[in-house]
Formats: C-alpha cells, sequence, structure tokens
C-alpha cells in the first residue's frame, strides 16, 4: 500500500489493517509523517511535530503486537492535538507566545486516555491564541490555511485540528469547542466535528478559555470515527468535578441504527438572513434527504438565540479574564526581559506575551465583572443563558435533533474579518448557544459551494444524547458521499502558487 | 496618654477577621501534603502550582472540619454553598486568583460565648467560610530577589468574621483563646499565632460619649498582630490614640476613608499603611470549575454528634460533677482536650478529684512544661498515676514519698507498688515506732525542749517544725505525716512541761 493510500484510510480502516497485520504501526506514521512534511508548510496545520516520539511509540507498538500483547481501540491511528491540550514533556503553547516554553509536567486525562487507548500523538496543531477566535488567524505563530483553498481561513479556534483532518495529515483530531471552534473548522474544512455535552469529557489538562463553557472534542472524517474517538475520551473524571458521572453508552454499537420515527426541528431563523445563499441550499437538500428518510421535518424557533453572541461575549471573557491571570511571568512562561518593578514585570508580561484578540477580551472581561457592572453584565448574560437553555429544552419536547447550518458562510478569505470583530464574533452565531445550552452538537460535511468550498450541517442534541446525535448524523452520511471526498493537495498548491507568482509578477 | 478618669469618656467597639489553618491531611483543591516546615515547593503539584489547564476538587475532609467549627459557633449552615473567585495579582497566589466564598458562605449568624467578669458574654460571628490559603514570598536581603514558596499554597483557611462585639482589648484577647480552645478541642486547627495557623485582623472604632451624644469614630482595620498579646496591646493603643485623634480632629465614622494601621511590635505603635478610597474591586464570581456544595441533614447530624462536649460545657462539669474549684477546671481545660481527657481518666479512679487536679496542675504541668511535652508524651498512664494518687489517699505513700515514685516512673516507668515497695517507700504509721523514733530524736537534741520553754508562740511552733522534719529524716521521708506531727506535739509538751499556747 502506498503513503498516499494509507492516509486516504479512516481510523477504523488503519486500526484493522494493523490488526490483521497488513500495515505496521511504523508504516501508518511514516507514511502521515511524509505527507505533514510535503504539505504541511502550505497548510500550517502543526505548531509541533512529534516525529521522533511518534514513531517510537509506532516501533513499540508493532513490538507489542509481535509479542501478542492486547492492544487499544486506537492502536496505531495518529491523532493530532489542538495545542490547548497539555501534554507531558511535549510543549504546549495555545498558540501564545506568553507560553512558547511551557512544557507541561502532566498530561491531560483525554491525553492519558489517547496514551492507554494506544493513539499514536502525532504533533500540536495550531490554533487561535488560548482558543479566541474563528478563523486561527489569532494564533502568536503561524497562518493555517484551508487546505480547500490555501487563501481560505480553515476556521477557529481548532483551525489546526480541522485542517490537520482535512489534508489528510491525521485521521483524526482533538479539538476544543467553547463557541463553535471544533464545528465551525469542521464546517469549513469539509470533515466531521462533535462538541459533547458539557460535562461528557474532562476538562483536566484543557487550558482553560472559558472554563463554564469549554468542552473537548473529536474530528474525523466520518461519523463512525468521531463516534470512535468519542467513544475513547468520553466519561467522568475525579480530576474534573465539572464531569458528570453518567455512563458513556457504546456509540459504535449502536451506530448503524437508524433513529426510528426521527423527529427533526429546523431552526427556521438560522436559514433567514444573514446567512450565505448556497450554505442555505446545502442545507435544504440535507433536509430533503431526512425527509426522504422518514423523518419528520417541523420547523421550531429559538426565540432567544438572537442573544447568543451578546451573551457568550459577556460569559466568555469574564471567565477568560480570569482563567488568563495566571499568565503573569512569575513561575512559568515568558516574562519581560526589562521591567521596573513587579507590577510593571505584570504589565510588560502580559503587553508582550498576549496578542491583541486576547487582550481585547480580557479587557472585556474584567470590565463586565468590575463592581457596579457585575449585575448588569455579568448576572444578565447568564440569565440569558438560562432563557436559551430553556429555548432548547422546549424544542427538544417536540423533536429530537435540532437542524441547522453550523456556519453562516463557508470559509472566508484569510485576513477578510480580521480587523472586524464583529464579523468575526458572528461566524459563531448558530454555534455557540449550544455552548451556553450546554448540549451536544456536531457537524457534519453536506455539500460544497460553486466554489468547491465545503459546507457543513449542524446537528443538536439534548444533553448526554451523544449516541442518537451520532445516530442520526450517521443516517445521513450513509445516504451521501460528502464525507468522502478529499482535498486535492497537489492541485490545490499548485493553483495557489500559481496564483500567489501571477500577482506577485 | 491614659484617661484619667475612673470611667472613660467612650465605648470601644471591637470586631474581629480570624483565619484558621485546617489540620486536614491534604490541600484543599488537590491532594498534596498540608504541612508545614518542610523545604520549600516540595507540597505542591500541577494544580496548586497554578498550571495551565489544572482543575481544583474540593477535598470534603475540609469541608467537614469547617462545618464542625462552624456548628461548634452556634452557625445557621447554608444547605447550598458555592465558590467564588477573588480575583488579584500576588506573585504568592499563583493563579492569580484566589478560591473564596462571597455571597453565598457556608455558614453564617452565629455566636462564641466567652468568660467575662461576673459571667459569660456572647460574641456574635457573622459568617465562617472556607477558602484557599496562598504561598509565602521570601525576601532575599537587601537584594531585589524574592522567591516564592508554595507548599502554603492551596491550603484550607477557614475565616471566622465577628459582629463587632468586643468592648475592650481584654475582651478581643479572651475571645481568640476561648476560639483557640474550641478549635483546638474540636481538632479542626492547632490554632498557633507565631507559626500563622491562626491570624487575626481587628477592625477598631469608638464611640465617644460627648455632650450626650454618642459619636461613631471612624473605623480602623489593624494588622500585622503576631500574638494575642500583640491583639491585645494593639487595640489598647489603638483605643487611646483614635480617642487623641478624635479630640484633636472631631472626624467621625464615614467621614474619613477606612484607614490601615499595622502593629508595630519593637515600638508598640500601631502605623497607617494606607487609605482605602474604596474597597478593592476583586471582581468576584461563581467558580465554573467547581459544583455548588450541598449539606444534607444526615450529614450535619452526623457533625453535630462528632462534637460531643465543648470546653465550656466541660469546665462546668468538671466543676459539678468533679467539685472542682473554678480556677482549677478552668486550667485543666484550657490545657486542651487530650490533658482534660488525661485528668478525667486520673479522678475517675480516686476519692477526691481534686486530688487528681492538684497532680496534674502541679506535677504533670511543671514536668510538662520543663520538658517541652504535650500530655500524649507524658510517660506516665493516666491509671499509673491514678494508682500513685490512690496510694496517697490511702494512706499507703505520703506525698512527699510519691513524688519520689512519681520521679521514678517519670524516667524509668515502672508500677507504683512496684516502686514503692523496692525503695521502701510505704508509709510508716506504726504509732508505737514512731513513737519510738520522736523519742530518739529528743534524747539526741535536748537543747530542743529548752528552746521551746524559751519561746513563745509561734516561734513554739517553729521548734516543733524543726523536730518533724529531723523524725522524716529519720524515717527516710516515709512517716505518716499528721500522725508524726500528732506524736512530736504530743511528746514535746509531756517533755517540756508547758504547753503551746502558754
Amino acid at each position: 500500500m502506498t503513503a498516499s493510500e494509507i492516509v486516504h484510510l479512516t481510523a477504523r480502516q488503519l486500526r484493522s489493517l494493523f490488526e490483521e497485520g497488513r500495515l505496521s504501526a511504523e508504516e501508518i506514521v511514516s507514511a502521515y509523517l511524509e505527507r505533514i512534511r510535503a504539505y504541511d508548510r502550505h497548510v500550517g496545520a502543526f505548531l509541533l511535530v512529534d516525529e521522533e516520539g511518534a514513531l517510537q511509540q509506532a516501533r513499540t507498538l508493532d513490538e507489542r503486537k509481535a509479542r501478542g500483547e492486547p492492544l487499544g481501540p486506537l492502536a496505531a491511528v495518529p491523532v493530532a492535538i489542538k495545542d490547548v491540550l497539555c501534554t507531558q514533556g511535549m510543549r504546549t503553547t495555545c498558540a501564545s507566545r506568553i507560553l512558547h516554553n511551557f512544557v507541561p509536567p502532566y498530561d491531560a486525562t483525554v491525553i492519558r486516555k489517547l496514551r492507554e487507548a494506544d493513539a499514536v500523538l502525532i504533533g500540536k496543531t495550531n490554533m487561535d491564541e488560548f482558543a479566541m477566535g474563528s478563523s486561527t488567524e489569532n494564533s502568536g505563530f503561524q497562518i493555517t490555511r484551508n487546505p480547500w483553498d490555501l487563501d481560505r481561513a480553515p476556521g477557529g479556534s481548532s483551525g489546526g485540528s480541522a485542517a490537520a483532518v482535512a489534508a489528510c495529515f491525521s485521521p483524526m483530531a482533538l479539538g476544543s469547542d467553547t463557541g463553535g471552534s471544533i464545528r465551525q473548522p469542521a464546517a469549513l474544512c469539509g470533515v466531521v466535528g462533535l462538541k459533547p455535552t458539557y460535562g461528557r469529557v474532562s476538562r483536566y489538562g484543557l487550558v482553560a478559555f472559558a472554563s463554564s463553557l469549554d468542552q473537548v472534542g473529536p474530528f474525523a472524517w466520518d461519523v463512525p470515527d468521531t463516534a470512535l474517538l468519542l467513544q475513547v475520551i468520553a466519561g467522568h473524571d475525579p480530576m474534573d468535578s465539572t464531569s458528570v458521572e453518567i455512563e458513556v453508552p457504546d456509540y459504535l454499537a449502536t451506530l448503524d441504527q437508524p433513529v426510528g420515527g426521527l423527529r427533526i426541528g429546523v431552526v427556521r431563523e438560522w436559514l433567514a438572513d444573514g446567512v450565505d445563499e448556497q450554505v442555505a441550499k446545502a442545507v435544504e437538500q440535507a433536509i430533503d434527504v431526512y425527509r426522504a428518510l422518514g423523518a419528520k421535518i417541523q420547523d421550531i424557533t429559538l426565540p432567544h438565540s438572537k442573544y447568543g453572541i451578546p451573551a457568550y461575549y459577556i460569559v466568555a471573557p469574564a471567565e477568560a479574564s480570569s482563567n488568563l491571570a495566571r499568565y503573569d511571568g512569575v513561575h512559568y512562561g515568558y516574562r519581560a526581559a526589562d521591567y521596573d518593578d513587579m507590577v510593571d514585570m505584570y504589565c510588560r508580561t502580559r503587553a508582550e506575551g498576549f496578542g491583541a484578540e486576547v487582550k481585547r477580551r480580557v479587557m472585556l472581561g474584567t470590565y463586565a465583572l468590575s463592581a457596579g457592572y457585575y449585575e448588569a453584565y455579568y448576572l444578565k448574560a447568564l440569565k440569558v443563558r438560562r432563557v436559551i437553555r430553556e429555548d432548547f429544552d422546549r424544542a427538544f419536547e417536540q423533536v429530537d435533533i435540532v437542524l441547522g447550518p453550523t456556519s453562516p458562510t463557508p470559509a472566508f478569505r484569510l485576513g477578510e474579518r480580521i480587523d472586524d470583530p464583529i464579523s468575526m464574533y458572528l461566524s459563531d452565531v448558530y454555534t455557540v448557544t449550544a455552548n451556553l445550552a450546554g448540549i451536544a452538537g456536531i457537524s457534519i460535511p453536506c455539500g460544497f459551494t460553486a466554489d468547491g468550498l465545503p459546507v457543513g450541517l449542524q446537528l443538536l442534541a439534548p444533553p448526554f444524547e451523544e449516541e442518537r446525535l451520532l445516530r442520526a448524523a450517521r443516517m445521513y452520511e450513509r445516504e451521501t458521499n460528502w464525507h468522502t471526498r478529499r482535498p486535492d493537495l497537489e492541485r490545490v498548491v499548485a493553483q495557489f502558487e500559481a496564483k500567489q507568482s501571477a500577482s506577485a509578477g | 496618654m491614659s484617661t484619667t478618669t475612673d470611667v472613660a469618656p467612650y465605648t470601644v467597639v471591637i470586631g474581629l477577621e480570624v483565619h484558621v489553618q485546617l489540620l486536614t491531611q491534604s490541600k484543599l483543591f488537590c491532594a498534596c501534603r498540608n504541612r508545614f516546615g518542610d523545604p520549600p515547593n516540595t507540597n505542591v503539584c500541577p494544580v496548586c502550582l497554578g498550571m495551565p489547564g489544572v482543575l481544583p476538587v474540593m477535598n470534603r475532609q475540609a469541608f467537614e472540619l469547617a462545618l464542625r467549627a462552624a456548628v461548634a459557633l452556634n452557625c445557621k449552615i447554608a444547605r447550598f454553598t458555592k465558590w467564588d473567585r477573588k480575583n488579584y495579582y500576588y506573585p504568592d497566589l499563583p493563579k492569580n486568583y484566589q478560591i473564596s466564598q462571597y455571597d453565598l458562605p457556608f455558614s453564617s449568624d452565629g455566636y462564641l460565648e466567652i468568660p467575662v467578669e461576673g459571667g459569660t458574654k456572647r460574641v456574635g460571628i457573622i459568617r465562617v467560610h472556607l477558602e484557599e490559603d496562598a504561598g509565602k514570598l521570601l525576601h532575599g536581603e537587601g537584594g531585589k530577589r524574592s522567591q516564592v514558596d508554595l507548599n502554603r499554597a492551596g491550603t484550607p483557611l477557614l475565616e471566622i468574621v465577628t459582629r463587632p462585639d468586643m468592648n475592650s482589648p481584654a475582651e478581643a484577647r479572651t475571645f481568640l483563646e476561648e476560639l483557640r480552645l474550641l478549635l483546638r478541642y474540636l481538632e479542626v486547627s492547632d490554632c498557633n499565632m507565631q507559626e500563622g495557623s491562626l491570624r487575626c485582623d481587628a477592625n477598631i472604632n469608638l464611640h465617644v460619649h460627648h455632650n450626650g451624644e454618642i459619636i461613631a469614630t471612624p473605623i480602623v482595620e489593624v494588622k500585622n498582630m503576631n500574638s494575642f498579646r500583640a491583639v491585645e496591646r494593639a487595640m489598647a493603643y489603638e483605643m487611646e490614640r483614635q480617642y487623641e485623634e478624635w479630640k484633636r480632629t472631631g472626624a467621625r465614622l464615614g467621614e474619613v476613608p477606612k484607614e490601615t494601621r499595622g502593629w508595630d511590635e519593637n515600638r508598640n505603635i500601631t502605623v497607617s499603611q494606607r487609605r482605602k478610597e474604596e474597597a478593592s474591586d476583586y471582581r468576584y464570581f461563581p467558580e465554573p470549575d467547581l459544583v455548588p456544595v450541598t449539606v444534607t441533614e444526615e450529614e450535619l447530624e452526623r457533625v453535630r454528634e462528632s462534637i460531643g462536649e465543648l470546653p465550656a460545657q466541660r469546665r462546668l462539669r468538671f466543676i459539678s460533677g468533679y467539685a472542682l474549684p473554678e480556677y482549677d477546671a478552668r486550667v485543666i481545660v484550657e490545657q486542651g482536650k487530650k490533658f482534660a481527657d488525661y485528668f478525667e481518666r486520673v479522678a475517675r479512679g480516686l476519692e477526691h478529684a481534686k486530688n487528681a487536679s492538684n497532680w496534674m496542675l502541679q506535677d504533670v504541668l511543671r514536668t510538662l512544661n520543663e520538658r517541652g511535652w504535650t500530655i500524649e508524651e507524658f510517660p506516665i498512664a493516666a491509671e499509673k498515676l491514678c494508682d500513685l494518687i490512690r496510694r496517697v489517699e490511702r494512706r499507703e505513700v505520703n506525698t512527699h514519698a510519691a513524688r519520689e515514685v512519681f520521679a521514678e516512673m517519670l524516667e524509668g516507668g515502672g508500677d507504683p507498688g512496684e516502686i514503692i515497695e523496692r525503695k521502701g517507700l510505704a508509709m510508716v504509721s506504726d504509732e508505737d515506732a514512731l513513737r519510738q523514733v520522736v523519742a530518739a530524736v529528743l534524747d539526741k537534741n535536748p537543747k530542743v525542749i529548752e528552746d521551746f520553754k524559751k519561746k513563745k508562740g509561734k516561734k513554739r511552733a517553729q521548734v516543733a517544725g524543726f523536730v518533724r522534719g529531723l523524725v522524716m529524716r529519720e524515717t527516710r521521708g516515709k512517716a505518716d505525716a499528721s500522725l508524726v506531727e500528732k506524736l512530736v506535739n504530743e511528746m514535746i509538751v509531756e517533755r517540756a512541761g508547758v504547753g503551746f499556747d502558754s
């Protein structure tokens, strides 16, 4: 099997070929590393590629297999890790200069679980600094390009992870979703991305952006791989008090069983003003697919979802202003070279270490929590959160799944929104509500625009109903082949370089 | 500066804010050891170091200790309590926020009764809440660099805020003593102010009685008091300073920003540290990394049952149940639960508990002080000490010889009966034998009778005492002292031909 064939396989295929002895772990990992070496200089998905570590791990797996030892569910499967998850001994920067040299002394719980499942940690992916952004352009280190069109953003904040899967640098990746940071880049990169219910997956070792909204979740090419990765990372963790002690069902066992009498609620306001025509069309067509499958389609309304973005931009920055206070140059990470005294050291370290968007949000959050403003902003936002959750509770009394577009637009051009924070914030207009309500959501590929850009379909399910969410997504996926399309990187790179030399010339 | 009139022209009003470290095995939000004196930064982990990505998990033992304290302080216990973040920047606070409790403390509205002249007084408790402690900064000598020790970071701290119910420096001190006694009894904290396991700030002002009006002066917060004595002296100093200041400026409560002053132990004065234009903005908000804590009725009942007898109740029982003088009861209880337990184990086997009390407050306490022991380190088992004192009560051995037995037990252990026998310390109370000893002593010292005759009144008693001493020496201290006294008196009078009073 050629390296190029290997990197186009699913995780399940890799796992069984390895188990059957038809591929060694080293062959698998080498194929992906070769692909990364060839193309990541164009895509920029990774901040760190652990070639040596990944190969070492692969060889160990091959030895263990030779000895007939039992192997984990992700044996020999490479997984790319968003650089917001702590990996022991492996630099973890959150794409921030303030953590440019931070090497965690411990593994995040999800990383420990990946290791226990014998996954191969192939590298750390680029992101918006501290997961704040929707294009990955807020990275303190580099830009990540959309593998479908290198002129465009991969979305964010988990843009590196989405791009790594889309570019076939890794069959799977982990991201984090605070307001849409898994689902939106999944949609823009044409892959599957799932945000679990708040409390489904441990946050221990996930560097906090907004603690009450953050969740770790999987990226993959299709729903079964997504279910497989979720299976490995889900579950209660004694190290995370907010993770919930609810049994994790066997997602893969029921995945191919259609949801009987599926009732789908279409959020009409998400298909009206503000949504790109081609996106709306792709979503309407997806609705037709469900209808043809016998699903009962009805319109629903989430009257308070329009307050999602404003509420989100109070709650998330407020928590972030406190969560990011620890980056002060005292104990670890970047410290300014010159300063007069302690306060000056704090100020310069943070002024030099943080990027513009992080500073913007820290200021927003500090303001929102200040005496005299707390009630008007923070408490009010918490009330909005509650009514948004109530909107969903009401909707889920009538329907099993809520459906809409993941993002109002397909991948936008790099630089297009970076100077206009509000337009950037609106990239998450359909995704933030799931975080505010703490429910589960998934984005799956549902078509392409005329320019060949992927479109994402968002499905939402009640808390801890990931099983239902995955089955409903799988029903659609089995009827379509969007998830089997891969960007032709060779052609994309050639086109991009031609265009660049044309504009330079 | 002291006032010259008998009655001060003002009432002093004092409220205290006390922080005590809890005696838990581990820290409040991680599994690190809660212990002091270890090399810097050895009892630390990613959680208490505030590393990126870590999360706190509440230590239920800490919460239960805190509950105990609050229940014993007669507080209302909230069935639902949450954690809040208090945001401020300081290098000893790794996260730059402290996990504390803001608007829903786990307990509030309690009181502690303190002994005052002629009875007791209730000092109200506004609230008791739990929070994490910060680390410690170690400042290099003269250098620009400071170092941080985070062993203490994240250890559980109980904050107790009183109502301004104390009206003298002595009352403030008594409150702290009574609180310390209570928390030690509950084994909630060792409350050592020098080591920082109890820290105290005070808010103090005056209600000046002036022309029939009562004028409240500005409240001053006093910090940096490192002993109970310092609290008492700082309050005494501050009270008079504030009166002088009021006489000079006439400033009333609310007219000037709140001032913080520090107690200067060497100069015995308070020194102004800062004036707060407004309260610091700590931007409190609910801690999203922790879930609210609920307390069930069963749990509360368990805590109530586990508390048992408190020091104030125990003092009363010692007075009524053991017929101890108030002083004895107070001093025994003050020594701590273990000491009082020991006392009870001794007293229960005796005719008179007062005998146990005498031994405890003299011989035992002196030994503990001399050797720097706690009662738990004291080598004589309560049952053995009881055995010894019981032998005194039964006149098997006199007090003098018993002390010798005590000393032997202290050094080499052993059984009182065996030591008495081995050293031949059994009390000599054979009247005929003692009579012969007295006779021999008087024969050997004929001058004694002459002296007795020459002297008058008290001086005659002194002569008798001298003879008793000689008799005791002859019997190597083993004679029944009261019998010796009786025989000596009889025989001197007999030989001298005159009585004591003639």
